[in-house]
């Protein structure tokens, strides 16, 4: 039998506000811990929250490029669990009446656009951190003591769902890279997972290829890069199948991949049938963004890497086009001038290793630079890459260092240049020695204007002098 | 000598203002008085030596947020909690110059009506210390009422001002909610939760709303004002149109004698002008109660989820976390807290939200509409403020639902949102009887204006008895 793979993704993405979701803490990635609380995020007795009006701001954009309806009346409401990093006892969150509801975000590949449907994107503070002292590797197993970081306590955060319209992990992964890309476009969030200000766990089913069912899911988390989630959710889906295949049944349950090892097999929990005891949230009222607010952010809402790869992939291709847009080097390669498919090329490839920001880039003086890639040592073309995003950048020098100053390489074409010109060596051992000219002229065209013209007026004297 | 006993706030200002006596010579006389009767009636939790301000001090009930003063909610798990912020109300009477003479008495997390649920023992009614004062206010009403304090700050969830104003005899305002803020107030249940005054007379009661009510950008739910807070100075109710709602005035468990001083308020309101006429409310007052059984416990069972002894009050037990919480909740909490938080979690619980909390906030939605229609019809309605006077200590301390039935009479225009001003309107067998004002939404100057005319023709002596 032939399987189908079903894939749902929730993403949480933390807001680039200056302060927190409730409370006028500022945020800042890194500052000495505890050192950014206040009695809200710490929830003395009495402390009350009030919203952050920017963070709604931001997910009503982000509500927007997922093609979400902006409800008129969304409503926080407390999701309730006892564990350290949660001073309350309940998380400040969004439950059946979010923010944006009902999207869609197509996702572009080689084969056309795939719709994937967005159940919501609700806003919600993000939990302090623990961090565990003693045992291994700061893990919760073998710990001795917990330590809580309430820095991040209150971190807007916005949840994105989606449905489970996503059928191989190597879309997951596109998937995901767009929506990155998105986020990081819209100005709204950094989306950076080593920092943990992007997230996600990846619900995973499968089931025979043309039923439209919805089997038994597990859950899979901790997987901290694009390249990780491809890997492990095809891990994942293979097992599921050999399961079926040999007449067992998938249990629900959650998947912990270990962060810092993406080969160790991931600790699987029975899935607690929690009960968060959700309570609309009675020190906030509801939130009614109004119309002109949602209407103008709408307004705001520049061209979205989606409709830029779709756009891009007439051009190049879809493989390039993708990589261009999530990799945000599309805007310079549209103002890089050239052969279209030798921009995205050393774009995708020997600019992208230099790790040098595109935005830092002149598009003229990089257009320069690849038009004369032939003409350049592959070594110089590399190193003016990589000095490429350096102020006052010139490609001059470079193109400079494309002349052929070897008497070896220049050698074969005087030879050349002489064999086919016999009456004129002649005249010019008879005394015209005017026409040394003339052999230059042609080794330069021969050469395309590239050879060193000291050097050539040397060979040419010695090999007419011989 | 000033007779602390005698003084209302607004006479200790004139005092001040005078320049009879000062600021801190006022200070000292109620620090007196209270070193001569606390000790009997247990009203104060702790008192402040000194605090700077040069007006009429204050007490406030020890759920109000005071820097760098223990703020314990009458609560074991917050003991030897010092809060790092003022609340707003805090802040606003210090603003307004007012000393801190200490944190009174209440029932532990406002969840009573004698403040015997206090971890720190009950307080005694000055009226009669064998009995209680009411609660959970009722140290705020006991330091009052025994001239331990001018006038306090006091809060009502489901009656926890106006019930124990009304057995020590003084004027209680529940305000608007929504005009005073609750930042920094030691939350019960948030949705019901209102900060207001606790005074020997409507117009002390007037002045210090002015100074703690009024929009705070630190409390979502708080509002402006309408209009200004008017100090009331009326001798009549010409033009009023006053209901007598049937159910909250003839409902079951209203001792005769208090039934008897309302029905003489009532027809005084008549002679000072009033028009009087009946009306009913049958579905706030049968279900006022158990709809606000259900709300304020899932509330609180919410509220309290963050006392878990990581930050900060006492710890109990080490090692494995929900052990910690298990050992540092059943140390911290009392029954009652416990109780309510049970109930609460259970009517919280997947699967019975909608049949418990959801269907008691649409029933709140039908007693909105009931108070909304009598009082198209009417500027005010009047009842008792509880269905009985001041109860002995220990009478009702193993019947929860007696103690909650407490509050019958107070809890149904809380959970319309309503205003209601409790003014004394005489004595049963000896102990004062409260008379319940309720009026619209921000109605206040209203309440205040009828209060103060009931209160001058009733010629109420609010010191206490045996006292004077």
């Amino acid at each position: 039998m032939s399987w189908e793979p079903v894939i749902g993704l929730e993403i949480h993405v933390h807001l680039k506000t200056r302060t927190k979701m409730f409370c006028r803490c500022e945020l800042e990635y890194g500052a000495a811990e505890n050192t950014r609380t206040c009695p809200v995020c710490l929830a003395h007795p009495g402390a009350l929250p009030v919203p952050n009006a920017r963070a709604v701001e931001m997910t009503i954009l982000l509500g927007h490029a997922l093609g979400c309806d902006i409800a008129e009346r969304a409503i926080f409401h407390r999701k309730h669990y006892f564990y350290p990093d949660l001073p309350k006892g309940y998380q400040i969150s969004q439950y059946d009446e979010p923010l944006c509801v009902n999207g869609k975000l197509p996702l572009a590949t080689a084969e056309g656009d795939v719709a994937v449907g967005i159940v919501r994107a609700h806003l919600e503070e993000d939990a302090a951190k623990n961090v565990h002292m003693g045992g291994a590797q700061g893990r919760i197993s073998g710990a001795d003591r917990t330590l809580v970081d309430f820095n991040r306590a209150g971190t807007p955060l916005v949840e994105i769902v989606t449905a489970p319209d996503i059928h191989s992990a190597e879309h997951a992964k596109r998937f995901l890279q767009m929506l990155r890309q998105t986020v990081v476009e819209l100005g709204i969030s950094d989306a950076e997972m080593e920092k943990g200000s992007l997230r996600f766990d990846v619900n995973v089913s499968v089931r025979p290829e043309g039923s439209d069912e919805l089997r038994t899911r597990t859950e899979l988390k901790n997987m901290n890069s694009f390249n990780f989630a491809a890997k492990g959710i095809e891990r994942e889906i293979q097992r599921q199948i050999a399961v079926y295949e040999s007449g067992g049944v998938v249990v629900q349950e959650t998947m912990h991949f270990d962060p810092g090892n993406e080969a160790a097999p991931p600790l699987r929990s029975k899935e607690e049938a929690q009960d968060y005891r959700y309570l609309p949230e009675p020190d906030l009222v509801p939130l009614e963004p109004a119309r002109e607010l949602v209407e103008r952010l709408r307004a705001e809402l520049p061209e979205l890497p989606g409709a830029r790869i779709r756009r891009l992939t007439e051009e190049v291709g879809f493989e390039l086009a993708e990589g261009l847009v999530t990799s945000g080097r599309d805007r310079l390669f549209e103002q890089v001038g050239g052969d279209r498919r030798e921009v995205a090329n050393v774009l995708m490839n020997q600019f992208a290793a230099t790790g040098v920001d595109p935005a830092a880039v002149s598009p003229e003086e990089l257009a320069k630079l690849i038009e004369a890639r032939d003409r350049i040592p592959r070594q110089a073309f590399t190193e003016a890459l990589a000095a490429s995003g350096d102020v006052g950048f010139s490609a001059e020098r470079y193109l400079g260092d494309g002349q052929i100053t070897e008497a070896a390489d220049l050698e074969p074409l005087i030879d050349q240049v002489l064999a086919a010109n016999p009456e004129q060596v002649e005249s010019y051992r008879a005394g015209k020695e005017g026409l040394l000219g003339f052999f230059v002229g042609q080794v330069m065209t021969e050469t395309q204007g590239r050879a060193n013209p000291k050097l050539v007026n040397e060979l040419l004297r010695e090999k007419l002098a011989s | 000598m000033i007779d602390t006993l005698r003084l209302t706030a607004e006479e200790a200002a004139g005092l001040i203002d005078g320049g009879e006596v000062s600021a801190a010579e006022l200070h000292a006389a109620y620090l007196e008085a209270i070193a001569e009767r606390d000790p009997e009636l247990n009203a104060y939790l702790i008192t402040v030596e000194e605090s700077g301000g040069d007006g009429v001090p204050i007490a406030f009930k020890d759920l109000i947020s005071t820097r760098g003063v223990q703020t314990t909610a009458g609560s074991k798990i917050l003991e030897g909690y010092t809060p790092v912020f003022d609340a707003t109300v805090a802040a606003r009477c210090k603003e307004a110059g007012l000393p801190l003479l200490g944190k009174t008495n209440m029932d532990e997390f406002a969840m009573g009506s004698s403040t015997e649920n206090s971890a720190y023992g009950p307080t005694r009614n000055p009226w009669d210390p064998e009995r209680v004062p009411g609660g959970s206010s009722g140290g705020s009403t006991a330091a009052v009422a025994a001239g331990l304090a001018p006038w306090a700050l006091g809060s009502d969830t489901g009656g926890s001002i106006k019930q124990p104003a009304a057995l020590c005899g003084l004027v209680g305002l529940r305000p608007t909610y929504g005009t005073v803020s609750r930042y920094g107030i030691v939350a019960f249940a948030s949705s019901l939760d209102q900060v207001g005054p606790i005074t020997k007379t409507v117009r002390d009661c007037a002045r210090l709303y002015e100074i703690v009510a009024g929009r705070d950008r630190a409390d979502s739910t708080t509002v402006d004002l309408p209009e200004p807070v008017a100090i009331p100075d009326a001798e009549d109710l010409k033009g009023l149109r006053v209901g007598v709602p049937k159910e909250l005035n003839e409902a079951e468990g209203i001792e005769p004698g208090v039934s008897e001083a309302v029905n003489r308020a009532i027809e005084l309101c008549q002679e000072l002008g009033a028009e009087v006429g009946e009306t009913s409310l049958p579905r706030s007052v049968e279900y006022g109660l158990p709809c606000y059984y259900l709300i304020a416990p899932s509330e609180a069972s919410s509220n309290l989820a963050r006392y878990d002894g990581v930050r900060y009050g006492p710890r109990v037990g080490n090692g494995d976390i929900r052990a910690m919480y298990e050992r540092t909740r059943d140390a911290g909490f009392g029954d009652e807290p416990k109780r309510r938080i049970m109930l609460g979690t259970y009517a919280l619980s997947a699967g019975y939200y909608e049949a418990y909390y959801g269907q008691a906030q649409k029933v709140r939605t039908i007693i909105r509409r009931e108070f909304a229609a009598a009082l198209e019809q009417f500027d005010l309605l009047v009842s008792p403020t509880s269905p009985t006077v001041a109860f002995p200590l220990g009478a009702k301390t193993d019947n929860p639902l007696a103690m909650y039935l407490s509050d019958v009479l107070a809890i149904p225009p809380n959970m319309a949102g309503l205003p209601g001003l409790s003014i004394p309107c005489g004595l049963s067998e000896g102990l004062p009887v409260g008379l319940q004002l309720i009026g619209q939404q921000f109605s206040e100057n209203l309440l205040f204006r009828a209060g103060h005319a009931l209160e001058r023709a009733l010629e109420f002596d609010f010191v206490p008895e045996r006292l004077r």
